[in-house]
């Protein structure tokens, strides 16, 4: 009950944003409807809509980890995290207060991109479903990643390194935009070690219907969520000593 | 009866201590002044009683509880207005003062009544529907000691309650401070010496870690010699200092 209470407290910071709504579910809205109109008129495999929709929907839960992780860096600096570390709220209770009310909000924004996607031509088949349900584990992923950021930097660092420098990093080495074999060598590798273009593939797998295709990036992007939520942990436990 | 019992309470951070062996009372119902300079150790004091911080040596007890061994207890006891106004921007007045009653498991219905409480207490009821991020100053610090008075607390910690705050408001939250008098044991800290004066049943004044004396403002004053309770506070820092 308490920790549904303080969970219900962060949707509604996350929801009463109205920047968080343009960049969440407006900004992937955007991309996908543009690159469907340049598709129309330069026609490029990778920007078909079964290519293009999945990566839309990883690429817009880069913006849960710059939601979450301002969240805690902005009640980190106003004192709020030091007020309710004086009250019966455990640790346990701040993580996954902070953790669950942006699974619904990062599963909402995949629908509505799908929904988007099948409006802009994309096949109604039952494996939309399971392309929404492969989101979860990559959901977990980037939120572990607002819940370190949000534990080590304050609101202003996070602008940067979650804005700017993760959107970006989660743009370049995923796949979507461009096809990382054109690149090649050492950037192609490194991307294939970063779970980002796992996530991207194991989307597109799932979409397709190639459910034995999903496994190996399945893994990939488990073991970096599993690895990437206990450091968070750690982190956020870290800091909370310190108050 | 004592609200506060502190022995040798010490907090060291590598080769800076910033209370040293401090040891005092707080009796049930008193509002108690922490003054001293910047680093003289109130906030850290402050923080080893609310739990936030673990003491290097020495112990407290809150209406007899360990800060050490039974923390979960003494967190029942206490509530904190940090001094950041540290209110959830985004959230509605009534929404920040449910948050908290929710927090502590209220009931729906208890969560409520507490609510119509404080918003009487406080002279709330006109920003009530308003976002806490959207108030004054003056507004968010009495949503702040709201927040904290909404779990009815036996000892309330008060750190700089009026910092930054015009004429008005601060003479407005004075009054809320007096009207808990006896109801609520009230640790204050705070740089102004009138409103330490002018609230407190004793004060404490503290330097460098450690605490140079513990009384009513009128003693502090006759034990500094002087009728001004500013001159007795410099004359009783400067000494130690000399």
């Amino acid at each position: 009950m308490r920790m549904l209470t303080f969970a219900g407290r962060n949707a509604k910071e996350i929801l009463r944003d109205p920047l968080n709504l343009a960049f969440g579910l407006g900004f992937p809205l955007v991309l996908l409807t543009l690159l469907s109109a340049i598709q129309a008129n330069v026609p490029v495999p990778l920007f078909e809509i079964q290519h293009l929709a999945p990566g839309i929907t990883v690429f817009g839960l880069s913006f849960m980890t710059l939601f979450s992780a301002t969240l805690i860096a902005k009640d980190r600096g106003s004192s709020l995290l030091q007020r309710l570390y004086t009250t019966p709220l455990t640790p346990l209770d701040f993580i996954v207060g902070y953790t669950l009310p942006v699974i619904p909000i990062a599963v909402l924004q995949c629908a509505v991109c799908y929904v988007a996607a099948v409006l802009l031509g994309l096949s109604v088949t039952v494996h939309i479903l399971a392309a929404v349900v492969c989101i979860l584990p990559v959901c977990v992923l980037y939120i572990a990643l607002g819940l370190l950021c949000g534990s080590v930097l304050n609101d202003k660092q996070v602008g940067g390194v979650c804005g700017a420098l993760l959107t970006n990093l989660s743009a370049w080495l995923s796949g979507i935009w461009f096809d990382l074999e054109l690149v090649g060598g050492a950037f192609q590798k490194i991307a294939y070690l970063l779970p980002f273009v796992h996530a991207v593939e194991m989307e597109r797998a799932a979409l397709a219907g190639n459910f034995a295709a999903i496994l190996p990036h399945l893994w990939w992007v488990l073991c970096y969520a599993v690895v990437l939520l206990f450091v968070a942990v750690w982190l956020f436990l870290r800091q909370m000593k310190r108050q | 009866m004592d609200a506060i019992r502190i022995e040798n309470l010490t907090k060291r951070y590598k080769d800076v201590t910033a209370v040293d062996h401090l040891s005092l009372t707080v009796r049930k119902g008193e509002l108690f002044s922490l003054l001293g300079v910047n680093g003289a150790g109130k906030t850290t004091t402050v923080k080893m009683l609310s739990c936030l911080t673990q003491p290097t040596a020495g112990d407290a007890f809150l209406h007899g509880k360990s800060i050490r061994t039974e923390s979960a207890d003494v967190k029942r006891l206490i509530a904190v207005s940090p001094q950041e106004t540290a209110v959830a921007p985004a959230l509605t007045v009534r929404e920040n003062l449910a948050l908290m009653g929710g927090v502590h498991g209220f009931s729906q219905e208890k969560c409520d009544r507490k609510i119509e409480e404080l918003t009487a207490l406080l002279g709330l009821s006109t920003v009530l529907k308003r976002r806490a991020g959207k108030l004054s100053g003056g507004w968010q610090r009495r949503l702040s000691i709201a927040m904290a008075l909404i779990s009815e607390p036996s000892v309330l910690f008060l750190d700089e309650p009026t910092l930054g705050l015009d004429v008005l408001a601060r003479s407005d939250l004075w009054d809320i401070i007096r009207a808990l008098k006896g109801r609520v044991t009230v640790v204050l800290t705070t740089h102004y010496m009138e409103e330490a004066e002018s609230l407190s049943d004793r004060i404490a004044i503290m330097k460098d870690g450690k605490l140079l004396i513990c009384d009513t403002p009128e003693a502090i004053k006759q034990t500094a010699g002087t009728d001004n309770f500013e001159q007795a506070f410099i004359r009783i820092v400067r000494e130690v200092a000399q």
